[in-house]
Parts: C-alpha cells; sequence; structure tokens
C-alpha cells in the first residue's frame, strides 16, 4: 500500500506525501514501527511465559550459588558480636559472644533451627554440625541453679503466665517486640512477600489454594511494661521472643503461659547488675515482692558465667576455629560454595585448597569432559560414514535408511537407556553371545556396566542421531561434481576425500560436534542408570546435592559453572551455525 | 556398457573359492563353537561351503536360462531348513533357512560377478573391496543404532522375569513366550496411576506450548523484528540448558513460590522446555511462506483475524501439528525435571520407569518400551507425513 501512495506522490512536487498528507518519510516509518510494534506483541506472551517459568529459576539458582542468609538469621546477635573480634587471634571470644550465642542458639534451638544452621556450617567445617545438634540439647541446663534460685521463692506465682505477663507485660514496648518477631521471620526463613507474591497469592486465593498466612502480619496481642523494661533490659526482651514465638508458633496466648529457661536465665542476669538491688526496691509494680525475694537469692549466688556454661556443655566451645567458621560465614553472600566446586576453601590466610581427602569436583569436571569428548569423538566416528552414506544414496534409498537413523531419536531415552542396561549387564544378551560363542569363558563375563564404558557406549548410541542429522544435511550441499573433477584431475580415492570432499563437511562436524557435546556434559539419566561410580557426570553429583544432601547452595554453585560452559558453546554454535539453523529430524 | 561389460564379467575360479571359503569359514565358526569346537567348524565350514557355492554355480553354468539357478536358490534353503530342523528344532530350521539363503545368493553373487555391477567399470578390485567394505561398516553402524531396540521387542515377551533370552526362547517354543509383562502393565495400579498422570501433564503441557509459540513463530517471522537474535537465543534456550540445571532451578524456584509438587508446576515447565521444538518447526515453515497470499486476502476485505484462519493457518498447520507432536514426545518422555518439580502424586511414565531400572528392575519395565516403541513409530510416521504435505502445500517437491 505504502508503495502505491509513494507513486501518487511522485507526480507532485514538494517533499511526497501520503494519502493522508503526512509526509511520505514520517508515514512509512510510522507503518515500519507499527509492524515493529505488532510482531513484538505476538512474540511478548511467549517471552514472559519463558521469562518466568525458565529464566527466573535459572536466575534464582545463580543467585543461590552466592546467598547465606543462614548463620546472619540464626545467630544474628553473635553476629553482631563477634564484628569486633579478630579471627587471628588464638583466644576465644569475650563472654558477650557466649552469652548472645546462648540466647540466639535457644531461640534457634526452640523452633529447631539449629540443626539447620549446624549443617551449613558442616559444610565449611566437617564435624561442626554434632556440636551444635548436642549443644541445643543441653542448653536448658546452662543457669540452672540460677532458675532453681528464683523459682523457690514463691514457685506458685513463678509457675504463673499470668504472674509473669503481670510483671512483664503491658502496652508499650512496640519496637522492641516486633524487631523480635523479624528475628523469628528471619530465623523461619520467610522472606518480606514482594508485589510478584501478593499478585501470586491473590492467584491462589481465587484457585482455591490460598497461600498460609504471612507471619509478618499475624497479629500478637501482646506489648511489654515501660518500667519493666528500664529495670529488667534483658529479661524484657527475651520475654518478647518468648512472646513472639508462643504466639507465632504455638498459637497460644503469651498471657497464660510460663516463660522458657532463657528469660530465667536474663532475669538472674538483670538482677544480678550493680545497680539492680536499688532499681528493684523502688519499684511498687505488681509482682515487687517476689522480685525483691529473687533478687534476694540471685545475690547469694556467683553471677552466670556463659563461657563455663558452654564449656560444660562441649569442649569444643572454646576452640577458636568454631568460632572462625561462624564469623567467616556470617556475611549474607559468600563465594564459599563456588570456592567449594572448585575445591578451594576460604582459610586462615585466604584461599586455599582443601585437604587432598576432599577433592572431588575437579576431578569430576574433568572426567565429565573427558567422557563428553570421548562420546562427542566416537559420535563423529560412528557419524561420518552414516551420513555418506545417506547423502550419496538415491533419494528413495536414503528416506528409508533414514528412518534407521530417526527411530531411535524419537524413542524414549528410558526405553534405550534400558535397552543397554539389558544388553550390556553381566546376564545380559551381549555376553550371553559372547560365552555361547565361546569367546569369554561362563566364570569371567566381561563387566561392561556400571562404568565408564558402559556411559560411553549408551550415551553415544543415544547422541548418535544428534551427529549424523546435521552431517547429512551439510553433505547433502557438497556436489558430488567436485569429487569427480579432483579424481579426474588425478587425485587417488584418498586426496580426493581429504583435500577436497573433508574440508566442506568441517562446518557439519563442527555442528554436530558442539551439539553432541552439549547433550552429553549435562546428561543426567544416563550415567545414573549405567555409569556406577566410575562412570557418572557432574550432573549427577548436582542431583545428588539437591535431593540427598540437601546441600542446595553447592548444587546450585556446580550448576551454575556447568551453565557458564554451556553457554559458552552455545554462543559458538551460534556464531558457527546459527540457532535458526537448527533443524529436526532431517 | 559397463551392464553389458559386468553380464560377461566372469572372476576366476580361484577367486570364487577363496572369497566363498571365506565366508563358509564365518558361518563354520559360529555353528562350530556352539557345538563345541571352532576350528573343525572353521574348516568343515569353509570347505562345505566353498564346494556347495563352487558346484551349484558350475551346475548351471551351462545352461543360459535363469531357470536352472532360481531352482538351485530355492533348493539350498528347503534343504539347509530340513537338516537344521533335524539338527536343532523349530529354531535350527529357521536358521537353515536364512543360512541356505544367504550361501545361495552369495554364491551366485560371486560367481557371476554381480558385485561389480553398478559400478564404474573402471575401479580396481580393490576399490570394489572397498566400497563393499564401506558398505558392512555403515550397515553395521545403522544395525547399532536399532539394536537395542530390537532386542527390547522379543525380551518384552519373556515368560519369566529375566532379562535376557532364555533356552525356550530360543527354541522358539511357545512356553518360552507370554503376555504378563504387559498384564502386569495394564493391571498394575502403580503403571496406571504414571500411565494416566503422563497422559493428563503431556497434553496440558502441549496445548501452553503450541499455543505461545505458535503465536511467537509468527511475530518472529515478520520481516521488522527488533532484537530478534536475543529473543529468538532467549526462546531456544531451554533446549540448550542442561536439564539437570533446569530442573535445579525450578525445583528451587517453584519450591520458592509454592508451585512444586503441583500439576500446574510440572506442566508449566513441561511446557517450557517444549516450546523451542514449536519454535524451531514452525518458523521453519513460515521460511516458505508467502506473505501475498495474506496480502491478498486482505485485499478482498477479510480482516486480520479471519486472514489467519482461513489463510495462514491452513498453510502453516502441519509444521504447527509436528511442532506440537515434538512439544508432546518431549513431554512424555522428560524425566529429570518432572523428578525435581513434581511429587510422588505426579509420578510419570518415565519417572516410574526410571525408579525401576535403578531399584527394583522389573521386567515390566520392557513391555512399557515396546508400547513406548510402537506410539514413536505412530508419531514418527504422522510427522513424516505431514512434513510432506506441508512441502506439497508449498509448492515444494518432496524428498
Amino acid at each position: 500500500m505504502a508503495d502505491a501512495t509513494a507513486d501518487q506522490a511522485e507526480t507532485q512536487s514538494g517533499p511526497m506525501l501520503a494519502a493522508d498528507g503526512t509526509p511520505l518519510k514520517r508515514s512509512l516509518a510510522r507503518s515500519l514501527r507499527m509492524q515493529r510494534i505488532r510482531a513484538l506483541m505476538l512474540v511478548a506472551p511467549l517471552l514472559i511465559f519463558v521469562l518466568l517459568t525458565f529464566l527466573s529459576p535459572i536466575f534464582d539458582m545463580l543467585f543461590r550459588a552466592v546467598e547465606n542468609r543462614i548463620v546472619g538469621d540464626t545467630l544474628p546477635r553473635t553476629v553482631e558480636v563477634l564484628k569486633d573480634w579478630d579471627p587471628e587471634t588464638s583466644d576465644v571470644p569475650p563472654e558477650a559472644a557466649f552469652q548472645a550465642l546462648y540466647y540466639d542458639l535457644f531461640l534457634a534451638a526452640e523452633a529447631k533451627k539449629h540443626t539447620r544452621l549446624g549443617t551449613r556450617l558442616n559444610y565449611e567445617d566437617p564435624g561442626i554440625s554434632s556440636l551444635f545438634r548436642s549443644s541445643g540439647r543441653s542448653l536448658d541446663d546452662l543457669g540452672e541453679d540460677h532458675i532453681e534460685a528464683i523459682e523457690d521463692t514463691a514457685k506458685q506465682d513463678w509457675r504463673e503466665g499470668a504472674f509473669w505477663y503481670a510483671l512483664l507485660g503491658g502496652d508499650a514496648g512496640e519496637p522492641v517486640v516486633e524487631s523480635a518477631r523479624s528475628q523469628f521471620v528471619a530465623l523461619e526463613g520467610e522472606t518480606p512477600r514482594g508485589p510478584v507474591g501478593v499478585v501470586w497469592c491473590g492467584l491462589r486465593n481465587v484457585v482455591g489454594a490460598p497461600c498460609p498466612p504471612s507471619l509478618s502480619r499475624m497479629p500478637l496481642n501482646f506489648g511489654l511494661s515501660n518500667d519493666a523494661m528500664a529495670m529488667l533490659p534483658t529479661t524484657s526482651l527475651q520475654y518478647a521472643a518468648f512472646g513472639v514465638f508462643t504466639v507465632l508458633e504455638d498459637g497460644e496466648a503469651l498471657q497464660e503461659e510460663d516463660p522458657w529457661e532463657a528469660v530465667y536465665v536474663a532475669m538472674a542476669q538483670d538482677l544480678a547488675a550493680p545497680d539492680a538491688a536499688a532499681k528493684v526496691a523502688a519499684y511498687t509494680g505488681p509482682g515487687a515482692a517476689e522480685l525483691q525475694a529473687a533478687q534476694q537469692a540471685i545475690a547469694a549466688l556467683p553471677p552466670i558465667s556463659f563461657r563455663d556454661g558452654f564449656a560444660e556443655i562441649d569442649e569444643d566451645w572454646l576452640d577458636p576455629t568454631v568460632w572462625r567458621s561462624i564469623k567467616a560465614y556470617s556475611p549474607k553472600y559468600t563465594p564459599g560454595y563456588f570456592l567449594n566446586a572448585v575445591d578451594l576453601e576460604m582459610g586462615p590466610d585466604g584461599v586455599q585448597a582443601r585437604p587432598e581427602s576432599q577433592q572431588i569436583y575437579v576431578m569430576l569436571f574433568k572426567r565429565t569432559l573427558i567422557m563428553s569428548m570421548a562420546i562427542t569423538i566416537s559420535c563423529i566416528m560412528l557419524g561420518y560414514p552414516v551420513a555418506w552414506l545417506l547423502s550419496n544414496l538415491p533419494d528413495r534409498k536414503a528416506n528409508m535408511l533414514m528412518i534407521l537413523v530417526l527411530l531411535p531419536f524419537w524413542t524414549s531415552l528410558l526405553v534405550r537407556t534400558s535397552a543397554w542396561k539389558v544388553m550390556l549387564q553381566q546376564q545380559g544378551v551381549i555376553n550371553d553371545t559372547l560365552v555361547w560363542l565361546g569367546i569369554v569363558s561362563d566364570t569371567n563375563r566381561l563387566v561392561m556396566i556400571n562404568n565408564q564404558f558402559g556411559t560411553i557406549v549408551a550415551m553415544t548410541h543415544i547422541l548418535l542421531p544428534f551427529m549424523i542429522l546435521p552431517l547429512y544435511s551439510v553433505m547433502k550441499g557438497i556436489p558430488p561434481s567436485y569429487l569427480r573433477a579432483a579424481k579426474s584431475l588425478g587425485a587417488n580415492n584418498w586426496t580426493a576425500f581429504w583435500r577436497v570432499y573433508f574440508p566442506q563437511s568441517v562446518p557439519g562436524i563442527g555442528a554436530g560436534s558442539i551439539l553432541v557435546f552439549i547433550l552429553a556434559i549435562g546428561y543426567y539419566i544416563t550415567p545414573e542408570l549405567v555409569g556406577g561410580t566410575t562412570g557418572t557426570f557432574i550432573s549427577n553429583r548436582i542431583a545428588y546435592h539437591i535431593s540427598s544432601s540437601l546441600n542446595w547452595g553447592l548444587a546450585a554453585a556446580l550448576g551454575s559453572i556447568l551453565l557458564v560452559a554451556v553457554l559458552v558453546l552455545y554462543w559458538a554454535y551460534d556464531r558457527i551455525v546459527g540457532i535458526d539453523n537448527v533443524k529436526l529430524g532431517g | 556398457m559397463a551392464t553389458i561389460y559386468s553380464e560377461q564379467f566372469r572372476p576366476p575360479s580361484r577367486f570364487v573359492i577363496i572369497v566363498l571359503a571365506i565366508f563358509g569359514a564365518g558361518a563354520g565358526l559360529l555353528v562350530g563353537t556352539a557345538q563345541g569346537s571352532g576350528i573343525l567348524g572353521i574348516i568343515g565350514g569353509a570347505i562345505l561351503i566353498a564346494a556347495l557355492g563352487f558346484v551349484v554355480t558350475q551346475l548351471v553354468e551351462g545352461t543360459d536360462n535363469s531357470g536352472g539357478e532360481r531352482a538351485v536358490r530355492w533348493a539350498l534353503p528347503f534343504v539347509l531348513a530340513v537338516g537344521g530342523f533335524l539338527f536343532g528344532g523349530a529354531a535350527g530350521a529357521i536358521v537353515g533357512a536364512l543360512m541356505g539363503w544367504f550361501f545361495g545368493w552369495i554364491s551366485f553373487w560371486i560367481a557371476r560377478g554381480r558385485y561389480r555391477r553398478g559400478l564404474a567399470p573402471y575401479l580396481t578390485s580393490k576399490q570394489v573391496l572397498w566400497f563393499y567394505t564401506f558398505r558392512v561398516i555403515c550397515w553395521s553402524i545403522l544395525i547399532f543404532l536399532i539394536t537395542p531396540i530390537l532386542v527390547v521387542m522379543p525380551l518384552s515377551f519373556n515368560a519369566e522375569d529375566f532379562f535376557t533370552f532364555t533356552p525356550e526362547m530360543l527354541a522358539l517354543s511357545p512356553e518360552g513366550y507370554s503376555l504378563k509383562h504387559y498384564k502386569d502393565f495394564f493391571y498394575n495400579p502403580d503403571w496406571q496411576q504414571a500411565l494416566r498422570n503422563s497422559l493428563s501433564i503431556a497434553p496440558a503441557a502441549t496445548i501452553l506450548a503450541v499455543g505461545f509459540g505458535t503465536l511467537a513463530a509468527i511475530g518472529l517471522s515478520q520481516p521488522h523484528v527488533p532484537f530478534r537474535r536475543t529473543i529468538m537465543a532467549i526462546l531456544i534456550s531451554p533446549m540448550i540448558v542442561p536439564l539437570i540445571i533446569s530442573a535445579a532451578g525450578m525445583y528451587f524456584f517453584y519450591s520458592r513460590i509454592g508451585l512444586q509438587g503441583t500439576y500446574l508446576g510440572v506442566v508449566l515447565a513441561h511446557a517450557a522446555l517444549g516450546i523451542p521444538f514449536v519454535i524451531i518447526t514452525v518458523t521453519a515453515t513460515l521460511v516458505g511462506f508467502d506473505t501475498s497470499l495474506t496480502r491478498a486476502a486482505a485485499n478482498m476485505g477479510a480482516n486480520p483475524v479471519t486472514t489467519f484462519f482461513r489463510v495462514q493457518m491452513p498453510l502453516i498447520l502441519p509444521g504447527v501439528i509436528s511442532g506440537g507432536l515434538f512439544a508432546f514426545i518431549t513431554s512424555f518422555d522428560e524425566v529429570v525435571v518432572v523428578l525435581f518439580v513434581g511429587s510422588a502424586s505426579q509420578k510419570t511414565l518415565p519417572w516410574q520407569m526410571f525408579i525401576g531400572l535403578r531399584e527394583q528392575i522389573s521386567p515390566t519395565i520392557l513391555a512399557v518400551a515396546t508400547v513406548l516403541v510402537a506410539i514413536s513409530i505412530c508419531l514418527l510416521t504422522v510427522v513424516e507425513l505431514l512434513r510432506r504435505r506441508s512441502e506439497r502445500l508449498r509448492g515444494m517437491s518432496p524428498s
């Protein structure tokens, strides 16, 4: 249509105008823009779909490979105190760190999150997880004497939730309560819901599967008293933490619950403070008499030593390496997983190699690359003659033979893998045939499965069509007259092939090789089923870390490295072949 | 010229005898080792076949019509089949008949010089030998490609719970065969549940992939698309990124947003994996699409929607359907992603097979495999027919 208006405009003088009077140039530009927008509109839904269902997961995985919130979320106060501690020294941190660790770990143990922390630190410092597990169990015993001393002054009152609430509770202290709540929410691992999350939960409401209520929005129905906060600051803080846990985790009201040991310990600490006696004596609110009695009982005891308490639970707490691990892995982001994925670790003097016995990933990456190369080479060796034959036969015959190539291509991967399992195993078809022919004796049948040989054979078979098809389409385009010309000029068969035909088929080899190699290095199913222990790839290790060892960060780091390798190859493939030229089924 | 030359061509008798003796030795080795003595088999086979082949070809040499040859070629399999039957029952008869057919054919093929027929007359003997060696290599590779499938099929009818051919099967006796593994597949609730899951996940994923994919492919084949290369790279990436990485990423991300272990999650994941196939096949169809057709339709007063459904869609339909079949088979065969994104209630057929292969290895897998191969063959046929139809519609000659 634009052409027609252009013709009309040419007869007039001045700038060429379109039918509606606008200059033709602008009109054309607008029509081009419209075309672009229309094309983008058609592509947009799919782009968004792929972005949401495929690319965000990939980016999420990359993020997980460096994310490290567990230590900071589980031990927030300890991490704060440790900031001032120099890990280079051979001394354990000061008493304040032990005290912070006690309160942090107590809450974590009640929420049953301390083992998660132990598992995380165990990746870096093997053996540490049992320390956290056993300490979580024994924390209740720390400060036992002081707890009993307080309780013995007035058993009925101190065991009463309402009494505690009368003493410590009130309408004030919202900042303290909310900070206790955010600590608990972080501990539970719930991230605040962003706009996407709100939309998502709205959708789930419509579908009838609503999101669980957000911990950061649920009402708490309690507060603290100003008097108590001034007189017993640590106790109020711990009481708030207990309150948040009681309401959000147990679903009970704080007013009816007798607090846990950490609150008693905090009170013992507050009452032992130098000016506590004067403050308690001046206090006239509810429970004043009981508090004075408790203050006197505590004054008779030595002050609580958290350091000794932890030492009693486990001697290892006096070992600075544990504290170094906590400090080293307290930042929100860590290169630790990536270092681990290449057999390195963070030592006191920076990055260093892991102990010999723990080095496996570099070896696995190497093995994956070498075996993928072996598979690619055997695919070239097997694929080249077949592609040559197919491209030099008459079309009818070539199409018939092509079915033999396409049939395995279309057959389920598991069918082919199970077929190889059936054929290669010791009581399998190949061994039986060899025994029947008398080539191997019945007692020492060949071991062809659960090793590298099995993986290479099965994967060569599975990936061979991906080599034959690109080779075939390239060879189809090589005119046979070139070979004949070379021969008529005096080349022998080999020279004609090597100097004339082969160079022209190299693009096909390149395309096929990259395709096969990309597919091979990421393979999971076949190595898992026929690879045994020596024939497994890096992908098997990734799967192991996701589903068995639950070290997701390491799995993500290994996956990211593999992804980068594949993307580099993908880029190369795009440059050599062009992704538009990917063909399916010949 | 060549045909006349090769009709008249007769290789020397010594050559015929030696070649036949080599083949005979090969067959003799097979029979001999099975009976206990390889050496005896080689010698016996070589002498027997060389003599037999030479005698039968000389016998009918004098008669100039092909009737004599035909009689000999029918007689050989028959005689050997009877011999084989006396020796080793039904299986022996089949082996004997096959051997008789093969040696009848090869004797005349060598002795009458037919192996040079169709080849350039100036080729040296070495070149002819290489030509046939090359053919044999290629055929072995092609057989390597389909043997696993050919082995699985008969084994799925095994009456025993073994993964190898039992003596009864080799003797072709009916007791060696049964349908019990198929019965297990069709009556076992685990397998049936897996089949139902597969059949409910794959179509849903296919519909999503084809719907979004076709639209996007049409958009991408417009003449002016900004960032075409980048968009294409993004859309093809699910096919390139290793499945284990996609699976890991989806597992992490979908468990964050509560999709992990749900039907919807598996369908979305499979749709994403199927999209590249739809994009590739549909854009390939659109490459040959004549845009003047849509302009002609618009010229005659059709609105864009009518143009799309009445003109463009019928022409690109074969590509869309084969893209859909690719997407379907991707989802139907997929195991890695469903293993991570799905939960036990989304257990699909490949997942069940994977468990079966890894843990309690049961021959039912082979029956399922055979069923899946049958399905693949059907789909392959449909895709091939569609490809031809599409090329015919677009005025190309089907190849």
